[in-house]
């Protein structure tokens, strides 16, 4: 199990999707390829209820994730408190799948007496902290999301200081929806650093449609890909091998 | 179970009794205390008295948190926070929701910004000094705090001494911070990374010293080190600490102890240059008091002589002030080349002293040669 790869899916997004297919039939799909979907909307200062991001919740229970809506200014603290908390909640379905092998269906951490499942809890705490990590960003680059950009490149590299002072290895691949000609965009190719996104995000024209769907399955598709040619090319995984 | 949120409040009502799943424990909840990110805490009364329960729905905090408590409360000897007490879950009759909760030792106290707003900003520095007495403890246990901030510490009556509270943040050296407040995280400010290092809690008690000193936790505007700096400057009380102050952001500081001393150092100095200002004071007004009898004699008048001493002391206090608020460096140095006169001073009579003995023992020793021979 430690030298397993956690992946995450993180959707960062101020509405509803309009374009494409149904981003909850993607996100439950991630999650048959044990990929988590955690997503976050961000609310206006001014608007007083998130109404209008209920979607963003089905989302991430579909994904087997967390979701949390946050005005702009709390979004550094929340993305990074998500990403930690949806990795041990993985570690955790891992535990509870072995347990129920062992002890039966109907148990899980929680139904073990407080001792024991301080003893867990300590291995989950662990992996948490040495496993790899492998997180792709999707970020929503419709119009309303434009005076927010700065506040989600903020909260990226927040996220990358807490990520990266782990023991485990981590990378991260960005893309953005709507894309300049296609419903998305690749920004970024798997890096251990985010510093990039300094020259990147300030070119960015926003605008258009919201293609949530498509984005998810983008996502999705890119995590296969790279396992699908990891597994054909041995030069790939030696190489990787001898790197570690 | 997943749970898709983020931990909401548990509310229970005044009253309500709390009977443990596995220990049958009984607590009976009294009164709010506070509520953050991973939990409610209630002061409840137990078999033993009072007693804190933190409850969440969530398990994972309550047990990390359990483990730190025990494992960082395991040395009696020295008492590093509350001892921890209890741990069990709840399960609501009403909706049959279960909680996760544990008690520990109620710390009954004030926080520590409400104290020294009642008795006086001099509490600041020898409470920082408790909190880097604790850390230096801490932190040989091989663990950092972590969540390190003003609202986390509460100060105790009779005596007044600093009591951490909230261990959510407490992290094994080497590991990534667990949770934190921006306001006192180098990560936030872009001055270090979130690993669990002796450096990254002295950061914290930093921020705790100038939040005391300028009152309010301000949001970065991109400056770094430079926009704190600033505060420091803008800030009266904080000018003297300057120095000081910069070191623990740079991280310059290798353990709780060595700032501990640096802090004593400077504590020393600040009463010195009070001091030497008190006794500036007392110089000048007794020079206006000898005008003063001097005017009284020559005019032989009490009006005059009552006028010409508030002009004096019109005149001298505001040149005083200024040459005090501008140029507290200089005062420094120049009081700093004072000690070492002194010191010489000292060198040369304790010289003095040595060599007449010597020569003194000399003297007898050929005294009793010459009788022998």
């Amino acid at each position: 199990m430690y030298k397993g790869k956690l992946k995450q899916i993180l959707l960062i997004t101020d509405g509803y999707s309009n374009h494409g297919e149904d981003p909850l039939a993607v996100s439950s799909l991630a999650q048959e390829y044990g990929i988590t979907v955690n997503v976050i909307g961000i609310l206006d200062e001014n608007v007083q209820s998130g109404d209008g991001l209920k979607e963003i919740e089905e989302i991430a229970r579909a994904g087997g994730g967390i979701s949390q809506v946050v005005y702009t200014k709390q979004l550094s603290q929340t993305v990074q408190m998500v990403t930690r908390k949806a990795m041990t909640q993985t570690i955790q379905g891992f535990v509870n799948k072995e347990l129920k092998q062992i002890l039966g269906d109907s148990n899980s951490i929680e139904s073990l007496p407080p001792s024991k499942r301080e003893e867990v809890y300590e291995v989950v705490e662990d992996i948490g902290e040495t496993v790899g990590l492998e997180v792709i960003i999707l970020v929503d680059t419709s119009a309303s999301m434009k005076d927010k950009l700065e506040t989600v490149k903020e909260s990226l590299f927040d996220l990358q200081i807490s990520l990266n002072s782990r023991t485990g290895e981590n990378a991260y691949s960005l893309f953005i929806f709507p894309g300049k000609h296609d419903d998305v965009d690749k920004l970024l190719d798997w890096t251990p650093k985010l510093e990039k996104l300094n020259t990147i995000f300030p070119k960015l024209t926003m605008g258009g449609m919201t293609p949530t769907g498509p984005a998810l399955r983008e996502a999705l598709n890119y995590f296969n890909e790279q396992n699908y040619n990891r597994g054909n090319n041995s030069d790939d995984e030696q190489s990787i091998e001898w790197a570690d | 179970m997943m749970n898709n949120q983020l931990n909401g409040q548990i509310n229970l009502a005044p009253g309500t009794l709390i009977t443990g799943k596995w220990n049958k424990n009984k607590y009976e909840i009294k009164s709010l205390l506070g509520n953050g990110a991973n939990g409610t805490v209630y002061l409840a009364s137990g078999k033993t008295g009072d007693v804190a329960i933190k409850l969440s729905k969530d398990s994972t905090n309550i047990t990390n948190e359990v483990n730190v408590l025990k494992k960082i409360t395991q040395v009696q000897d020295s008492i590093l926070g509350p001892s921890f007490i209890d741990v069990d879950d709840y399960i609501n009759p009403a909706t049959n929701e279960c909680c996760y909760y544990y008690v520990m030792e109620y710390v009954n106290g004030v926080s520590l910004p409400k104290f020294i707003e009642r008795n006086g900003m001099e509490w600041s520095s020898i409470f920082i000094i408790q909190v880097l007495s604790l850390l230096d403890k801490l932190h040989h246990k091989g663990f950092i705090f972590g969540d390190l901030k003003t609202d986390n510490l509460l100060v105790t009556k009779e005596p007044n001494k600093i009591q951490w509270i909230d261990f959510g943040g407490v992290t094994q050296i080497g590991r990534a911070v667990k949770e934190f407040t921006e306001f006192f995280d180098r990560g936030y400010w872009g001055l270090g990374s979130r690993k669990a290092e002796i450096s990254y809690d002295l950061f914290a008690v930093t921020m705790i010293f100038i939040h005391l000193h300028c009152k309010k936790q301000f949001l970065k505007n991109g400056l770094g080190i430079n926009q704190i700096e600033q505060v420091i400057m803008q800030t009266q009380t904080l000018n003297p600490y300057k120095e000081f102050l910069m070191k623990g952001l740079k991280g310059e500081y290798v353990s709780a102890s060595a700032m501990k001393q640096a802090l004593l150092m400077y504590e020393q100095k600040i009463n010195a240059t009070k001091k030497k200002k008190s006794k500036k004071d007392q110089a000048t007004t007794a020079q206006t008091m000898n005008q003063t009898r001097q005017s009284k004699k020559q005019n032989q008048t009490a009006n005059q002589s009552t006028q010409s001493n508030k002009h004096s002391q019109s005149t001298n206090q505001p040149r005083n002030s200024t040459s005090q608020n501008q140029k507290p460096n200089q005062s420094t140095q120049t009081r700093a080349g004072n000690n070492v006169h002194v010191k010489q001073k000292k060198k040369r009579f304790h010289w003095f002293e040595t060599s007449t003995i010597l020569l003194l023992m000399g003297l007898a020793y050929a005294l009793y040669f010459y009788y022998q021979l």
